[in-house]
């Protein structure tokens, strides 16, 4: 499943369907959800590390964790193309004024 | 000068606004901003004799302003008087705006209902909503404030090149535009201006969107005495290639710059 996961993302980028620069964030997820399955001693080690009783609410923790990080991301994303859009809304209005303005000067 | 009338569905009263300004004002340009409205008040605009940028779809009243004023630099004006489209706004007042600008080399002159109240009802709530915000916005900038919430004003190129940049917190440009103004070294001063009450259409702060508004302006209060602003001209006009014009201005109250990239005779003379 991991391994499917891996070869999605790259084949997603690949495909030019996500860009390199967002992809990383789910490179790392798909790499550390394989090193836990390779190495489950480690993620028994975390479990008794954060006082966990079942390594599974490790896994739940991890992936709440996760998701929080990625929408906090994407919010950031678009705080920044809103702004943007605003920009070229504005650029556009500004625009048709002056085309409109050389139009009718002799 | 120049007006700007930010206007979203507006078409019952922008005419009559429009040729208000004009009837108190001969010869002061009028710039409506069509803020993507959908029952033809840019068209009724331009018929009453209005200037009309016609934003592509609703991006609301901050980002709406802030165009027309973009316009304002870029034409080079001296100073805009905003007034809004929906005929609460007593265009017999922009004069009374105009004077203190002068009188006072102020940046920014706030037109407040309540400096001199009585001519002005609102409910309770809104009232005390208003003083509320007042009484904090005066509190951050150490000086009274009593109607924070007016859109009513006139501006400087200081502080129009304000208005245009990132600083201005464009979602609810109210009292926290005023806080922010004065921690980039701005000059705020408030006169007394006559205010209708809407004719016509609900106000933006009704309702739930009051409770909103409240919370969202004490949180945006809040992160703005957070922050450490300050105005740089080179940095904060809206047109980056055009140093020079930045430049010219810095420092020269009323002097108004001709735009580079305008053609000269093309920007209309500066008025008042």
């Amino acid at each position: 499943m991991a391994l499917l996961f891996l070869l999605l993302i790259f084949d997603l980028v690949r495909r030019r369907r996500l860009k390199i620069e967002y992809s990383w964030l789910w490179i790392a997820t798909g790499c550390s959800i394989v090193v836990l399955i390779w190495r489950y001693d480690w993620l028994v080690w975390l479990t008794s590390a954060i006082g966990a009783v079942t390594s599974t609410s490790t896994l739940f923790l991890l992936a709440l964790f996760f998701l929080a990080v990625v929408n906090l991301h994407y919010s950031v994303r678009i705080s920044e193309m809103s702004t943007r859009i605003k920009d070229l809304a504005q650029e556009t209005a500004l625009l048709q004024n002056e085309v409109k303005r050389l139009k009718s000067a002799p | 000068m120049l007006v700007i009338v930010p206007a979203y569905n507006e078409a019952a009263t922008v005419g009559a606004v429009v040729q208000g300004i004009a009837r108190e004002r001969p010869g002061a340009a009028v710039l409506v901003v069509d803020d993507g409205s959908t029952d033809g008040s840019g068209a009724l605009s331009a018929e009453a004799g209005a200037e009309v940028l016609t934003l592509p779809f609703n991006t609301g009243y901050g980002p709406a302003l802030q165009t027309g004023i973009k316009y304002a630099l870029r034409r080079g004006f001296a100073a805009a008087v905003v007034c809004d489209g929906d005929g609460q706004h007593d265009p017999g007042s922009i004069g009374a705006l105009l004077a203190e600008f002068e009188r006072s080399g102020a940046d920014i002159v706030v037109g407040s209902r309540y400096l001199e109240t009585g001519t002005f009802e609102a409910p309770a709530l809104k009232r005390a909503a208003v003083r509320f915000f007042g009484l904090l916005a005066g509190a951050c900038i150490g000086q009274r404030v009593t109607d924070p919430t007016s859109g009513f004003k006139a501006l400087g190129r200081r502080a129009m090149r304000y208005y245009v940049s990132d600083l201005l917190p464009i979602s609810f440009p109210d009292a926290d535009a005023m806080i922010t103004a004065h921690r980039v070294g701005l000059r705020i001063v408030e006169v007394p201006v006559k205010m209708h009450p809407r004719a016509e259409g609900r106000s933006m702060h009704d309702g739930l969107k009051g409770f909103v508004y409240f919370f969202n302006m004490l949180f945006s209060i809040l992160v703005t005495v957070m922050r450490k602003d300050r105005l740089d001209p080179e940095v904060t006009d809206d047109d980056p290639r055009d140093a020079a014009k930045a430049e010219g201005v810095r420092g020269v109250r009323g002097a108004a710059v001709p735009p580079a990239d305008i053609r000269p005779g093309a920007a209309p003379p500066a008025q008042d």
